[in-house]
């Protein structure tokens, strides 16, 4: 056992009046109303005892933990609670878990982003669960008269074998509660884990699959009305005026009228940015007549002005800069090209790249490009907002519940105290929930409205309004020795409207003479961050790459990466290489092994691999590919991952299955294009995302057994995997894959 | 103009006064409480709102209250009475969902499937699953809980 300090401030582990029993259960929300099925439960308690900000147990020994972070579908309501009933030492069979509130002062980074919550919540929610451990077991050295130091805990007992004495949770939760929180708590040994490392199901599983309300978009209340928008057609342009006689006229309608999600003056939080700022709104009583009134408004748009604006992210001024015009996707083909061959920002430069290139004796040069994207989470957008003249109660899926609640509180001019931001499930989020501005938009509405409203963004609202995965663009350039040496590497990586570049990344360490530059090109087709920022391109492309250079120096793409990886681990160039060299050489090592990869010859099949690093975790790919009358098919992939500690095996497993899926699908088939500031692109009938039959037919994830803490698993499968893809299409087609998506209209080369 | 309209929604006659172009999708959800069929696309191309009409899967999206007379929706809620069809159980049993938004309309349309077919091959499950949009990529656990549904005794 190691003894932890608890320093994750001790008021999230102290009784709190404001979270009273029947403030934390959400008893008035009717997502809940159907709440626990009774096969899971063994009874209700008829009390509970809060030991702590985290966690509640029942007198029966039912123990109610609180999930903090926003839920996704990467599983974080299941394996954020099990780090707590793991320290617990509870059963998880007596485990109800519910989605805590927003409580910033209880709970710290109540956000789904960055595949952080498990690395940020290891130590934290572990504490919370020692900490009541030690109270329950300090209530029974009370109760008993014996030595706290004698008390063992097991499957949610207390046990003192010298006497014999034996206590479930439950009968020692109403005395552990009035105790003093101990100022350190012991942490398990990896070794000693029970939960932590054992597959459990996702607590919210039985729900899903009989339909549930859980969603954002299923969460109502008594006299909610419905509100839909109608945003500009084209990046670019801005609203003028509407004709709303046609459209406040239709059955069902309320009322009809425009809003600014920011009034003029307004300083943009972190998760603000917004394409449109101006919009129209029509409020009705049902989805469908606002839907129908919503053909029927007539608005006038305009060109809109460039604009300079300034955003707080954390803390950091960022100078957001919009220009003016209608952008074409041809028109920024034509940039990407521009700026590419253009001497670019230096980032960094270990030795002499320029002399190295010239005493090479091979150059490889080859650039890569993507689109940009829509994430297309299947909910769309929405949010129910209640505003009053003395409060805010807004409901629905955000992934910056923490971040929002400023936001609105600046917007609305309301202390944050009065506004409450409960989170749903929600029905995806790659990013595109981060940015909350239909929060904000729901919330200015329900204002408006003097009533409570639930916003629903049409799936052509939804994905049309920008906050796209970056168009990008990477060169790269090779240089090999007479002796077939990687002796020199360039990068030179931008897009619209950032770069993609991580300067830092491997081969960065491994190669002597390397440079790595970066660009940028602003736009007014809004972007945000989309399932693993930046690293969702310049993995596959580097990758991809990278399997070039091997083939031209004659060498297994998989040892030719090791014999990289052992040099940057032996005698590292540079200082700041962000990577751990054996970490990254472990997962190839892994997928080589399980995908027989220097024995598996079979003719018929086409293999790529790819390996990366990003979010904290090593993920490795061998991708299979066989050719089904002349149509590449996706037979197996073999995923090997290194993320430490692995909480949830199953689930984390699944996590991965998705991820690659996810990273096939774009990488081969999904862009959003532009014609005059129009995205051609609106809906499922001409945005193409993978569908069954085209997943890979077989995925097999191996995790790599450590003790290291837990990284992350949302993002880090994503990324490499297009490269794998690119790797093995060549293989199949003899045709090297440079722009994604891979597969257009037209048949593929080859 | 408001009309009324006698359904038969999971063995129940369920009346609602709306407009008669209304999808079943929107009246199970705005005004039946039945918020388990989902909205996606609007346009039947993502499958998040399959429902079952006289056991077929359907779009509900695509499906005007008026056309539906007194035949038979089942929709995910009515699917089992205790959650234990056996598509459903398979689900659990693989722990399919990630975000689990589209799962329901996946069920549907497997178990529409199953209905037909109780043996389905690789290629049967690829065609009829096709129009189910998964931005997880569950695909490959889908697949699998369908054939551990289709192995299952309890199929009828």
């Amino acid at each position: 056992m190691k003894v932890a300090k608890i320093k994750i401030g001790r008021r999230s582990f102290i009784k709190s009046s404001t979270l009273a029993s029947g403030g934390m259960v959400l008893g008035f929300n009717w997502l809940m109303s159907c709440d626990m099925t009774p096969s899971q439960v063994k009874a209700l308690p008829k009390e509970w005892f809060k030991i702590n900000g985290f966690l509640k147990i029942g007198d029966n020994g039912l123990v109610t933990i609180m999930s903090p972070n926003p839920e996704i579908g990467q599983n974080v309501k299941t394996s954020m609670p099990m780090l707590v009933a793991e320290e617990l030492d509870t059963d998880w069979n007596d485990v109800i878990v519910e989605q805590a509130p927003l409580n910033t002062t209880l709970f710290k980074r109540q956000l789904a982003g960055g595949s952080q919550s498990i690395r940020q919540g290891w130590n934290s929610l572990r504490m919370a669960g020692a900490t009541a451990r030690a109270m329950l077991i300090e209530a029974a050295a009370k109760t008993w008269n014996v030595a706290a130091s004698e008390i063992t805990t097991s499957e949610g007992q207390l046990i003192h074998t010298l006497s014999g004495k034996q206590a479930g949770f439950g009968e020692m939760a109403s005395l552990a509660a009035t105790l003093e929180v101990p100022s350190e708590v012991k942490l398990k040994d990896v070794t000693d884990f029970k939960i932590i490392g054992s597959s459990r199901k996702n607590v919210d599983g039985s729900k899903i699959v009989t339909g549930k309300p859980l969603f954002g978009l299923d969460y109502k209340s008594e006299n909610m009305l419905i509100a839909m928008i109608v945003h500009p057609p084209a990046f670019g342009m801005k609203l003028k005026s509407i004709d709303d006689s046609k459209a406040k006229s239709m059955p069902g309608i309320e009322r009809v009228f425009t809003i600014k999600t920011h009034e003029s003056g307004y300083s943009l939080g972190a998760f603000d940015n917004d394409a449109f700022n101006e919009i129209a709104v029509l409020v009705g009583r049902s989805t469908w007549e606002v839907m129908q009134a919503k053909k029927e408004l007539i608005a006038e748009w305009e060109m809109a002005e460039a604009k300079v604006e300034e955003l707080n992210f954390f803390g950091r001024n960022i100078t957001v800069e919009t220009p003016a015009g209608l952008e074409s996707t041809a028109d920024h083909k034509r940039i990407l090209e521009k700026m590419s061959i253009k001497k670019a920002k230096v980032v960094r430069k270990d030795g002499n790249p320029e002399a190295a290139f010239k005493k090479a004796v091979t150059i490889i040069e080859r650039s890569y490009t993507c689109p940009f994207l829509a994430h297309n989470t299947m909910e769309p957008m929405n949010f129910y907002a209640d505003v009053t003249e003395e409060k805010a109660t807004l409901v629905g899926p955000i992934q910056t519940p923490e971040i929002m609640e400023q936001s609105v509180s600046k917007r609305l001019g309301m202390p944050v105290e009065n506004i409450d931001i409960q989170m749903t499930r929600m029905g995806g989020g790659f990013g595109r929930r981060l940015y909350g501005h239909f929060l904000t938009e729901a919330a200015v509405i329900s204002k408006e409205m003097k009533q409570p409203i639930k916003l629903v963004y049409s799936r052509e609202d939804d994905m049309t309004q920008g906050t796209y995965r970056p168009s990008y663009h990477a060169y790269y350039k090779a240089g090999l020795d007479e002796n077939k040496n990687l002796i020199a590497f360039q990068v030179r990586a931008g897009g619209i409207p950032e770069s993609p570049l991580a300067a830092n990344r491997f081969p960065a360490g491994a190669v002597e003479n390397y440079v790595a530059e970066e660009w940028s090109q602003v736009s007014n087709i809004t972007v945000g961050a989309f399932r693993a920022p930046r690293s969702n391109f310049i993995a596959g492309a580097e990758q991809a790459f990278l399997d070039e250079v091997a083939e031209a120096a004659g060498k297994d793409p998989i040892d030719f990466r090791l014999e990289l990886l052992t040099k940057a681990e032996s005698k590292p160039i540079g200082t700041n290489n962000d990577y751990v060299a054996s970490r990254y050489a472990g997962v190839l090592k892994l997928v080589k092994e399980k995908a027989a990869w220097s024995t598996n010859k079979n003719p018929d099949v086409f293999r790529g691999t790819a390996a990366y690093f990003c979010h904290n975790s090593y993920v490795a790919n061998v991708l299979d590919m066989i050719m089904v009358k002349g149509k590449p098919v996706v037979q197996k992939v073999y995923c090997a991952i290194d993320c430490g500690i692995v909480v949830n095996p199953d689930a984390a497993t699944n996590l991965a299955e998705g991820g690659l899926v996810d990273g096939i699908g774009h990488a081969m088939y999904s862009a959003m294009t532009f014609k005059d500031g129009v995205p051609e692109q609106n809906n499922f009938d001409t945005y193409r995302l993978i569908r069954h039959g085209e997943a890979p037919k077989e995925i097999e994830v191996h995790f790599v057994e450590n003790k290291i803490d837990p990284t992350g698993l949302g993002e880090p499968p994503f990324p490499p995997v297009m490269g794998a893809l690119a790797n093995a299409l060549y293989r199949a087609t003899g045709v090297r894959q440079y722009n994604q998506p891979f597969i257009t209209d037209k048949p593929l080369a080859g | 103009m408001l009309s009324h309209f006698k359904l038969n929604i999971n063995g129940k006659v369920r009346e609602v006064e709306v407009d008669p172009t209304t999808p079943i999708l929107w009246v199970l959800r705005d005004h039946l409480d039945l918020v388990g069929t989902k909205y996606g696309c609007g346009i039947a191309q993502c499958g998040a709102c399959t429902v079952h009409l006289n056991g077929v899967a359907v779009r509900s999206c695509q499906l005007p209250i008026s056309a539906v007379g007194s035949e038979k929706i089942t929709t995910i809620e009515g699917l089992s009475e205790e959650g234990d069809h056996p598509v459903q159980k398979a689900w659990l049993e693989h722990d399919v969902p990630q975000c689990g938004y589209c799962q329901a309309g996946q069920i549907m349309t497997a178990s529409a499937l199953l209905n037909q077919n109780t043996n389905p091959s690789d290629s049967d499950i690829d065609s009829a699953m096709h129009g189910n949009i998964c931005r997880c990529g569950t695909y490959t656990r889908i697949k699998a809980a369908i054939k551990t549904a289709a192995n299952s005794q309890d199929l009828n």
